[in-house]
């Protein structure tokens, strides 16, 4: 199993909510995040002092798979989460040893 | 003369007062969206303590300090109407063995009420310019110790006419003869000198200048502008003490200058950084009404919007000027008050009509540099004073009982130290339960702030 994480912004969230589902995944977490890769903050300004906010808005997505699924899922936040323009963000994936469903302690793959 | 009582001039004097005193929770409001989330509670008490605080001494001597007897033009006398007594009944305004010519007929102590609403939110202002760091029990000690030595004289100085209470009244309102309608001089120059003397008594917050404190909600910024626009109109046009033209003039001049002033400093803003900012409209808003209140009596409607242009311009300008000095006036009492008080003030030197209520004639309309001269005496006797007096009232507490927050709390946040409280719970997932055991401590003390020493 892989837990694919990506940072993305937040306003194309619902579209790769859309497209996940309709690829078959069952579940994800959703988080809001803050940072900056190579996009950096912006500034803002108060009564003409201006202030360099470095932590922007983002969302984090977490979704656990299988392995077969992993390559496709990234591709298919690849595509709805893409802007072309900076700070689309980061996708990653991470090998999981185990995963159980809490209401009925399934284990592994059937947990998902 | 007889005076009798007008129940419709009674009627708008005493809304008036319900407006002004809405001014004060309007100011916490616009003042507590203003700074960083952990510090938003403590902000908003200090105008709420000042209310508490200003309002009993009121009672007690504060009205007699401000509107007893005269002692040299300086200062009532605090005995005459000591618990406001002689005042009960029906007891009209003017003085009891009247000569003079016109006072309204208001009862006593209705106009009472109105003046102790002034004296309310002139202290809280001065908060604005110590935001995060003071101590809330200093605070209220000197809320308490500012009113009595420098509120209550200036007041008297301005606000005291010949008759009005006492036979005899303040300096500056009988003998100078300068005009201040509502409290440029009293109000907005006094705060503004008081917070300048504060800010640097206490000195910078921690990381000034170099982190980003960011207002944390600027929606209650706007809140808190509507409504201390509301409520001005009871500051400015309740000061006719009456309800007539003259209250229709200083109405229609608190619209006209205080939405001329708030374009003004949008403009001002997208010249110089390129954007108009929600706080810039809530900010013009607020120094086009601190300059109309002395001078809405004395300019007309065009006169007002000229004014609050000019108001708008120059204190969106020098709200910078904290960063060349150092000094860390945190929400702009000496950009705002001070100096949209001395536009005001000394703008009537210039733009006073003699077709408008006051009768004055400014520079521009041929009356000279007569009233331009009284104007500025007036505004800058009350800036020296209050200056001076409040750095050593200031200075005292500091080093007596202490004024400054620690450091390791002040970064921790003045909410948990000081109030135990925290201003939003958002996430609903801090932990929390009813009720304490031995294992942790309702607030973190001053000496072992939580998380200080991450």
């Amino acid at each position: 199993m892989k837990l694919v994480t990506a940072i993305i912004k937040p306003h194309q969230l619902d579209q790769v909510k859309e497209a996940l589902e309709a690829y078959g995944i069952s579940g994800m977490t959703v988080s809001e995040a803050s940072g900056y890769g190579r996009q950096r903050g912006h500034s803002e300004v108060y009564r003409g002092a201006e202030y360099t906010v470095d932590f922007v808005p983002k969302v984090r997505v977490e979704v656990l798979v299988d392995d077969i699924d992993a390559g496709s899922v990234v591709d298919v936040i690849l595509k709805t989460a893409q802007t072309g323009r900076i700070g689309d963000g980061k996708i990653w994936t991470v090998p999981v040893e185990d995963v159980v469903r809490v209401r009925t302690g399934e284990h592994g793959v059937e947990a998902l | 003369m007889e005076i009798a009582l007008d129940s419709g001039d009674t009627a708008w004097v005493l809304i008036s007062a319900a407006l002004v005193l809405l001014m004060t929770p309007g100011l916490a409001l616009f003042y507590g969206g203003m700074v960083r989330s952990k510090s938003v509670l403590n902000m908003m008490m200090m105008s709420f303590g000042a209310l508490g605080v200003v309002s009993i001494l009121w009672v007690l001597y504060g009205f007699s300090m401000t509107f007893g007897s005269s002692k040299g033009g300086l200062v009532g006398d605090p005995t005459e109407y000591f618990g406001l007594s002689g005042l009960f009944g029906d007891r009209l305004l003017g003085y009891l063995d009247d000569t003079v010519e016109t006072v309204p007929g208001i009862p006593a102590l209705v106009f009472v009420a109105f003046q102790a609403v002034f004296a309310i939110i002139t202290v809280a202002l001065i908060s604005g310019a110590i935001a995060d760091r003071a101590k809330f029990s200093t605070w209220l000690v000197f809320a308490g110790i500012w009113a009595t030595v420098v509120y209550f004289p200036v007041a008297h100085w301005v606000f005291s006419f010949d008759g009005y209470v006492s036979e005899a009244g303040g300096w500056i309102a009988n003998t100078l003869g300068a005009i201040d309608f509502a409290g440029g001089t009293a109000v907005h120059i006094n705060a503004g000198a008081a917070g300048l003397a504060l800010a640097l008594v206490l000195g910078k917050r921690v990381g000034f200048g170099r982190e980003a404190m960011r207002p944390h909600n600027l929606p209650l910024v706007m809140l808190g502008a509507g409504l201390l626009w509301f409520g001005w109109f009871g500051f400015n046009a309740g000061s006719a003490l009456a309800a007539n033209g003259l209250a229709g003039l200083t109405f229609v001049n608190t619209l006209g200058a205080t939405a001329a002033a708030s374009l003004a400093w949008l403009i001002v803003e997208k010249v110089r950084d390129g954007h108009g900012t929600s706080l810039g409209a809530a900010s013009g808003v607020v120094a086009g009404l601190v300059a109309i209140t002395p001078s809405c009596s004395a300019v007309t409607p065009l006169g007002a919007l000229a004014l609050g242009a000019v108001a708008g311009a120059l204190c969106a300008l020098a709200v910078g000027l904290k960063f060349r000095f150092g000094y860390d006036d945190s929400l702009d009492v000496v950009g705002v008050h001070l100096v949209g008080g001395l536009v005001g003030t000394i703008g009537i030197g210039f733009l006073a009509d003699p077709g408008a209520a006051a009768g004055a004639e400014g520079l521009l309309f041929g009356g000279g540099v007569d009233l331009l001269v009284k104007q500025t005496v007036g505004a800058l006797a009350v800036l020296a004073f209050s200056f001076v007096a409040t750095s050593v009232i200031g200075l005292a507490l500091e080093k007596t009982i202490g004024f400054r927050l620690e450091k390791e709390a002040e970064m921790a946040g003045i909410d948990l130290q000081e109030h135990a409280e925290s201003g939003y719970d958002i996430s609903g997932v801090s932990g929390g339960r009813f009720g304490s055991s031995g294992a942790v401590t309702t607030a973190p003390s001053a000496k072992t702030p939580e998380g200080a020493s991450a």
